[in-house]
């Protein structure tokens, strides 16, 4: 592969609100081909970075090339070649679900036909063909989320930007997003999405970095990240009682480490069955105990000492 | 039903300073601007009357019935369909009678905010001829309503805010052009003056110019005051219906 | 017109193109309803002529101009008319309008992620406005003409004079908008437009105010637009026409300029 170099390359990148800093220094890699996430909890500065990439907001200091370009100069040119998704739908109202893609291409000045053509194709891939005449108005949320990401997919762009794709979406519409996607992604589109959902980001992300507070984190692949800041197997264990931490000093030495939740406690350990049988030999018993592999959510856990979702 | 109406006054709270501004500026300047400006070249008035004279109880009946069209268009359409205070509404153990009476009232209210501060604005300068000039409060309460009722039926049956801009341009501006505020229905074509005679707006206006000018109007009083009055009662019957439709499921 | 008054905005090719996917996307739009509004929009200012040239025109009689020509009110109103019906086309679309695809249906935070730049966004919606007020122009000229109100070919020149207001009333309209925070302002800019209807020499001339105001109404844009108009299609143009379209050129210019400003300022942040 002759062609390694990165699509976006974001060196010391900064965003500044007045007294405000959203992005503090950050330093970001997006490959040809890859799904590349951004991770964190609101506000950790995820959507002020897309925008920045998006070209739609001027970085504060830093550095930032998009398919080698300048987003301060080149802005039109780069956009040309970005899809957006962007976290709240801000389709039509006053257009159907096709002209919402017809007209939205023009704006690339695509032809007429060559718009009407890739409408159509478009309408298919995110199942949508049924309600071409309809409004935009009655469509469910997950409806919009697909005509969105159709809408982003319209000037055929080699980087699609998706800020929370699945948020506020029920669970069959977000599995049909993400199997979208996921098709997208085979396709050799290369896709850079924010979330707050660590499952999403281990379903589609190839590489991911954690965002905290306008900084990284940590960055590697959903499996490494993993490996190097979690153990093999989690133990989840619910007391009933008035505060979980009453029962945390009789769980010492079990496992390499421990989280008091404000509902449970994690016990973080390679074996879980072990460790359950362990509990149960100190005379404890837990109102329920679950045992599961460790996820991204224990990495931020760890990374940050808070949960991603509240 | 006073729950409602108190309702509708705290959120009118919010928002007064605006609306007083259009209450009471926008009539000083008409006043101003077309009847001492236009006035100064009427010679000899109408039918004796200075032509501001007689343009400004048209003009109180007109600014009624705009701020009564106003207020059961927009917001009726934004109440069902946008904020869905109505929705609200109908979930406490408030009636629907409550729901649209409480609403009314309170339009009729902002309406007759605006003939009052008329009133004041055409008081300097010596335009109410009598104290039967009173008596306009209780005809604008009725054009008020007359207006609003029929209103809040169709406001509440169109679909789309395309509707109410085309009532405006249909019937609010037509009538308050034609319907003897600027110039006499007399002097329109035959055709034209019975439409204009069957507007409520002209009832209005020649209620509240016989009491501005103390002198006798050109039709009946009673026949007026039971013609607008068929408008209300007709109006409500219909706004109630359409109201129950959407409201109780 | 506009690109040689804006050379330097315009940056590179390709925005005129783009400016028209945006007008487009208005055409688009247009449905139902919305086209019965469209196209009655025509009828108010000719309904206003009716009742205020013609109604009122009737106690009036005639009207000596400051020039000295005689004409009947209702030759003296309907270039006024004509000059508001093209100040209020241009404002409703890109005021009220223009506000509400911005603030409310966030419409512009997609475009904006096209390589469609705020600029060109601004200028698209006032081709648009000018697309539709220019049909409303052209349509009253014919009544006028019709009504013998004026000539044939004063109403030819009186057209991209008419389009011309149209243009000043509608970049100002979208300047205005960008200072806008919420459907309350809208009120004021209501109550302002009500004000330069009245007061304008609409429906007396101007020489009647008294000096002081009549200084004030005299820079108002609508009074620039309605002596430019009234001129024309009475046949009484002086040097002061030069003067009105001077005036309104600028209006375009500055008003384009500060809203596309603004635009970049509240939407690229």
């Amino acid at each position: 592969m002759a062609n390694t170099q990165p699509l976006i390359q974001a060196r010391g990148l900064v965003k500044r609100f007045g007294d405000f800093t959203a992005v503090d220094g950050i330093d970001v890699d997006v490959r040809p081909g890859e799904a590349f996430g951004f991770l964190g909890p609101n506000g950790a500065g995820k959507s002020s970075t897309m925008r920045m990439i998006g070209c739609v907001s001027p970085p504060t200091g830093g550095t930032l090339r998009i398919l080698g370009k300048d987003p301060t100069r080149d802005g039109p040119a780069i956009r040309a070649r970005l899809g957006v998704c962007p976290q709240l739908d801000n389709l039509d109202p006053e257009l159907t679900v096709q002209e919402n893609l017809t007209t939205y291409a023009r704006y690339f000045g695509i032809p007429r036909r060559v718009a009407r053509e890739r409408a159509a194709e478009l309408l298919d891939f995110v199942q949508l063909a049924e309600r071409a005449g309809s409004k935009v108005e009655p469509l469910s949320g997950g409806m919009k989320r697909r005509l969105t990401i159709a809408r982003a997919l319209v000037n055929e762009p080699d980087i699609v930007l998706l800020d929370e794709p699945t948020t506020g979406l029920d669970p069959q519409a977000r599995h049909l997003v993400w199997e979208r996607l996921f098709r997208l992604k085979q396709q050799g589109v290369t896709l850079v999405l924010t979330t707050h959902y660590m499952d999403e980001a281990e379903q589609l992300c190839d590489r991911l970095v954690v965002m905290d507070g306008g900084r990284i984190v940590a960055e590697g692949s959903p499996r490494e990240l993993i490996e190097r800041h979690s153990t093999r197997e989690v133990v989840e264990l619910r007391f009933v009682a008035e505060s979980q931490e009453d029962f945390a000093g009789k769980l010492g030495g079990l496992g390499e480490r421990l989280e008091v939740l404000p509902d449970r406690i994690l016990l973080y350990v390679g074996a879980g069955d072990t460790a359950v049988a362990d509990v149960h030999a100190r005379g404890l018993a837990p109102a329920s105990v679950l045992v599961r592999r460790s996820s991204l959510e224990d990495v931020f856990l760890h990374l940050t000492g808070r949960t991603l979702v509240d | 039903m006073t729950a409602v109406f108190e309702f509708w006054l705290v959120t009118y709270k919010r928002v007064w300073r605006g609306s007083a501004l259009s209450t009471f500026v926008l009539p000083l300047l008409t006043v101003l601007g077309f009847g001492l400006g236009v006035g100064d070249y009427v010679d000899g008035g109408v039918g004796g009357v200075p032509y501001l004279d007689w343009i400004v109880p048209g003009l109180i009946a007109s600014t009624v019935m705009q701020v009564a069209m106003f207020e059961s268009t927009w917001p009726v359409l934004s109440n069902f369909n946008w904020v869905r205070t109505y929705e609200g509404q109908a979930a406490t153990p408030v009636r629907l009678d409550d729901i649209l009476g409480g609403n009314l009232a309170y339009v009729v209210f902002r309406a007759l905010t605006g003939a009052v501060a008329f009133l004041l604005v055409a008081l300097p300068f010596g335009a109410l001829h009598s104290w039967w000039a009173l008596t306009v409060l209780p005809v604008s309460l009725l054009l008020a309503f007359a207006f609003a009722a029929p209103v809040f039926a169709y406001s509440s049956s169109v679909t789309s805010d395309s509707y109410l801009a085309l009532l405006f341009r249909f019937a609010v501006i037509p009538m308050s052009l034609f319907a003897g505020v600027f110039f006499p229905v007399e002097s329109l074509p035959v055709g034209l003056r019975w439409l204009a005679y069957a507007s409520p707006l002209w009832h209005g206006v020649d209620l509240s110019r016989a009491a501005t000018l103390g002198a006798p109007p050109e039709w009946s009083i009673p026949g007026h005051l039971l013609y607008l009055a068929l408008w209300a009662a007709g109006g409500y019957a219909i706004a109630r219906v359409r109201f129950k439709k959407r409201l109780v499921i | 017109m506009v690109a040689l008054v804006l050379p330097r905005l315009v940056s590179f090719e390709g925005a005129g193109r783009r400016s028209a996917s945006v007008a487009e996307r208005n055409v688009a739009a247009l449905k139902s309803a919305y086209w019965i509004v469209l196209i009655s929009g025509f009828f108010e200012p000719l309904l206003y002529l009716l009742s205020i040239g013609v109604g009122v025109g009737g106690l009036v009689g005639d009207l000596t101009l400051p020039s000295g020509q005689v004409v009947e009110y209702a030759a003296f109103v309907a270039p006024a008319m004509l000059a508001s019906a093209a100040m209020s086309g241009a404002l409703s679309e890109t005021t009220f309008n223009f506000f509400g695809k911005m603030k409310f249906m966030k419409l512009y935070d997609g475009v904006l992620a096209t390589p469609v730049q705020p600029f060109e966004i601004a200028l698209g919606e006032l081709a648009w406005a000018m697309v539709r007020g220019s049909l409303y122009s052209a349509a009253f000229l014919v009544v006028m003409f019709a009504l013998d109100l004026t000539t044939g070919p004063r109403a030819l020149v009186a057209f991209p004079a008419a389009v011309l207001v149209g243009f000043a009333f509608g970049a100002l309209g979208m300047a205005l908008s960008t200072f806008m925070r919420g459907w309350q302002d809208f009120d004021l800019v209501g109550s302002a437009q009500f004000a330069l209807f009245l007061f304008s020499g609409t429906f007396v001339p101007a020489e009647s105010y008294p000096s002081v105001l009549r200084w004030v109404i005299e820079v108002t844009p609508l009074y620039r637009a309605v002596d430019l108009l009234r001129g024309i299609s009475t046949g009484t143009l002086g040097a002061s026409g030069w003067l009105d379209v001077a005036y309104l050129l600028a209006a375009v210019a500055i008003g384009l300029m500060i809203a596309s400003r603004r635009m970049a300022k509240l939407l690229c942040k």
